[in-house]
C-alpha cells in the first residue's frame, strides 16, 4: 500500500498514510464483526436453550447489536462521585485500545498483515498481558466493593492462565522455528501426514491445543471461568459502576479479545489462511475465507461452551491453572523440544 | 523524520512519567505512571532495533512485576501524611544517592566519549548479522557462549524463590484441604439414602 501512496507523496509520508489506512481497514471491520458476533452469540445461546433470540430489529434481528449500541450511545455517562475520575474514565479506553492493538500483527492472508514483525507472537503476549490493567484500574477507581473484588479475581486469573498460555506458545514456536505469525502459518502447510494443514494434527501439539482452548476461555473470562462477572456474588463485576459509552467500550473490548483468541486458535493450530486439506483446488478459495471460517467455527465453540457448562468455583479455577495446566504444559515443552532435538536438530 | 519524532516522543514520555512517579500524591497513580515509563522505554528499544528485549520488557515488567506492585499498593491502606513526613528526614540520603548515580553516569558517558569504552560487539560496531534475527543471535549467545552463566543465574533465582517460600511458609496444621479426586469419585449411591420412616419413628444414621 505504501507504493500506492508513494506516487503522490514522499516515502515517509506515504508510509504514514498507508499505515493509518491499514489501521482503519482492520479496526472498522473489526468493530462491525464484533457487533455481528454479539448477535451470533445470542442466537447460538438461544438455539441451545430452545428460544428464539433477538428477532425484532431488522431482518432476523440482524440489527439488534446496532440498536443496542445506539441506545447505549444516547445514555448519560455517570461517574460516581467517590470514584477516582481520571482512572475511572481511562480504564475502558485502555481495555478497548489494548484489544484493538493486538490485531496489528495478525496475518489475514499470505502477505496481508499490517506489521510483519519477527516477534509477532511475543507482541501478542505482551499486549494481552496489558489487558489486565483496564480491569484492575476500573475495579480500583470505582471505589466500590464488588468491582474491587472482581478486579482482584480477574487479575489473579489472567496472570495464572497467561503462564500456561506462554508455555503452549513456546511449543508451537519450537515446532515452527519462528515467532513470526505468517511463517508459523506457512510452517503448517502439509504438516499432518502431508495431507492436512495445521498443528492440530500433531500428536504432541494436539493436547496443547486442548489446554490452549480452555486457557483462552479463562483468559477472556468466558463461562465457565467468568467469576469476575458472577452475578450472584459480584453484581456485574468490574463493570458495575459503568454506564453508557464507557460500558460499551468494555463490552467491545471483551468481544474483540474473544475474536483475537479465536483467531490465535485458527492461526497457531489450524493453519490460518491455509485450507484444511493440502489439495490444490482448495487453494482457489481466497485464504481470508478459510481464516474467517475457522474464526467463526471457534467462536461457535466459545458460545457453545457458554450455553452448556456451569461456572467453576474460584479455588477450582486456580487449581486447574496452577496444578494441572502449568505442569502439563511444562512437560510438553520438554517433550516437544526433546523430540525436535532428536529428529530435526540432532547432529 | 518519523524516527526522530518517535524518539523524542518516547524519550519525553519516559522522563515525564518518571518525574510523575515520584511527585504524584497517590501511590496507585505512581505505579500507573511507572507502567507508562516502562512502556515508553520499550518503545525506545524498538527504535534502536532491539525488538526482542522490548517485548520482554513489556511482558516481564509491565505484564507481571508491575501488576504485583499495583496489587500490593491497592491492598495497602497507606496514610499519605505519614508517608510525606519521612521526606525531610530522608532527604539528605536521597540526595547522596542521586549524586552518586549522576557521577557514575557522567563518568560512564565521559569514558565512552573519550573512547575508553566500546559498546556492542568487541570491535565497537553493533550492526545486525545478515539473515539472522535478533532472537536467534541472543539465543546463540545465551545458550552457547554464556551457557554456564545463564544456567547459574537460573539456579540463583530458583534458590531465591525456594528461600522466599521457606521463609513465609507456616505449615497447615488446622486445615482440612479437600481431596479433589475423592470428591469427583463420589457417586450418588454412596451419598444419598432414600428412607421412608414411619410417623414418630425417626431414623438412625
Amino acid at each position: 500500500m505504501t507504493e500506492f501512496f508513494a506516487q503522490w507523496l514522499p516515502y515517509e509520508w506515504a508510509w504514514t498514510v498507508a499505515t493509518i489506512c491499514g489501521v482503519l481497514l482492520i479496526a472498522l471491520p473489526l468493530m462491525l464483526a464484533v457487533a455481528m458476533i454479539i448477535y451470533m452469540d445470542r442466537k447460538v445461546w438461544a438455539a441451545i436453550n430452545l428460544r428464539r433470540g433477538p428477532n425484532v430489529v431488522g431482518p432476523f434481528g440482524l440489527l439488534q447489536s446496532f440498536a443496542d449500541g445506539l441506545k447505549v450511545f444516547l445514555q448519560e455517562t455517570i461517574v460516581p462521585s467517590a470514584a477516582n475520575k481520571g482512572i475511572f474514565i481511562l480504564a475502558p479506553i485502555v481495555t478497548f485500545t489494548v484489544a484493538l492493538a493486538a490485531w496489528a500483527v495478525i496475518p489475514f492472508d499470505a502477505g496481508v498483515v499490517l506489521a510483519d514483525i519477527n516477534v509477532g507472537l511475543l507482541y501478542i503476549l505482551a499486549i494481552s498481558s496489558l489487558s489486565v490493567y483496564g480491569i484492575v484500574m476500573s475495579g480500583w477507581a470505582s471505589n466500590s466493593k464488588y468491582p474491587f473484588f472482581s478486579a482482584m479475581r480477574a487479575a489473579a486469573q489472567m496472570i495464572s492462565y497467561e503462564v500456561s498460555i506462554g508455555f503452549i506458545l513456546i511449543c508451537v514456536v519450537l515446532w515452527a522455528g519462528t515467532f513470526n505469525l505468517s511463517d508459523i502459518v506457512e510452517a503448517q502447510r502439509g504438516h499432518g501426514f502431508g495431507i492436512v494443514n495445521g498443528y492440530f494434527f500433531n500428536l504432541l501439539l494436539f493436547p496443547m491445543w486442548v489446554v490452549f482452548f480452555i486457557s483462552c476461555l479463562a483468559e477472556t473470562q468466558r463461562v465457565p471461568f467468568d467469576l469476575t462477572e458472577a452475578e450472584s456474588e459480584l453484581v456485574a463485576g468490574y463493570q458495575t459502576e459503568y454506564s453508557s459509552m464507557s460500558f460499551a467500550l468494555f463490552w467491545l473490548g471483551e468481544y474483540a479479545n474473544i475474536l483475537l483468541m479465536c483467531t490465535l486458535n485458527a492461526i497457531l493450530f489450524f493453519g490460518g489462511w491455509l485450507p484444511p486439506i493440502d489439495w490444490a483446488p482448495l487453494y482457489y478459495v481466497p485464504g481470508i475465507v478459510w481464516l474467517f471460517g475457522k474464526i467463526l467455527f471457534f467462536f461457535f465453540m466459545f458460545s457453545w461452551v457458554m450455553a452448556t457448562v456451569p461456572r467453576y468455583r474460584y479455588d477450582q479455577l486456580m487449581r486447574l491453572g496452577w496444578k494441572i495446566f502449568l505442569p502439563m504444559s511444562l512437560i510438553f515443552v520438554v517433550l516437544v523440544s526433546g523430540y525436535l532435538m532428536f529428529t530435526r536438530y540432532g547432529a | 523524520m518519523i524516527h526522530a519524532i518517535a524518539f523524542y516522543l518516547f524519550a519525553f514520555m519516559v522522563i515525564a512519567s518518571a518525574v510523575l512517579v515520584i511527585t504524584s500524591r497517590n501511590p496507585v497513580h505512581s505505579v500507573l505512571w511507572l507502567i507508562l515509563a516502562f512502556f515508553n522505554a520499550a518503545g525506545l528499544m524498538v527504535l534502536v532495533g532491539a525488538e526482542f528485549i522490548a517485548m520482554l520488557l513489556v511482558i516481564v515488567y509491565v505484564g507481571a512485576v508491575a501488576v504485583l506492585f499495583l496489587f500490593v499498593v491497592m491492598m495497602l491502606d497507606i496514610d499519605f501524611a505519614e508517608l510525606r513526613s519521612g521526606f525531610v528526614k530522608n532527604f539528605p540520603l536521597g540526595i547522596a544517592i542521586a549524586i552518586v548515580l549522576l557521577a557514575e553516569l557522567v563518568l560512564g558517558a565521559g569514558a565512552y566519549k573519550a573512547g575508553a569504552l566500546k559498546l556492542g560487539t568487541p570491535d565497537g560496531t553493533a550492526t545486525p548479522l545478515p539473515g539472522e534475527s535478533n532472537i536467534e543471535s541472543i539465543g546463540a549467545l545465551l545458550y552457547g557462549q554464556y551457557l554456564f552463566l545463564f544456567e547459574t543465574a537460573g539456579i540463583i533465582l530458583l534458590v531465591a524463590m525456594v528461600g522466599a517460600i521457606a521463609l513465609t511458609y507456616r505449615g497447615r496444621k488446622m486445615q482440612r484441604p479437600q481431596n479433589v479426586t475423592k470428591q469427583v469419585r463420589r457417586r450418588p449411591e454412596e451419598a444419598v439414602v432414600n428412607t421412608n420412616p414411619g410417623v414418630g419413628q425417626g431414623i438412625e444414621l
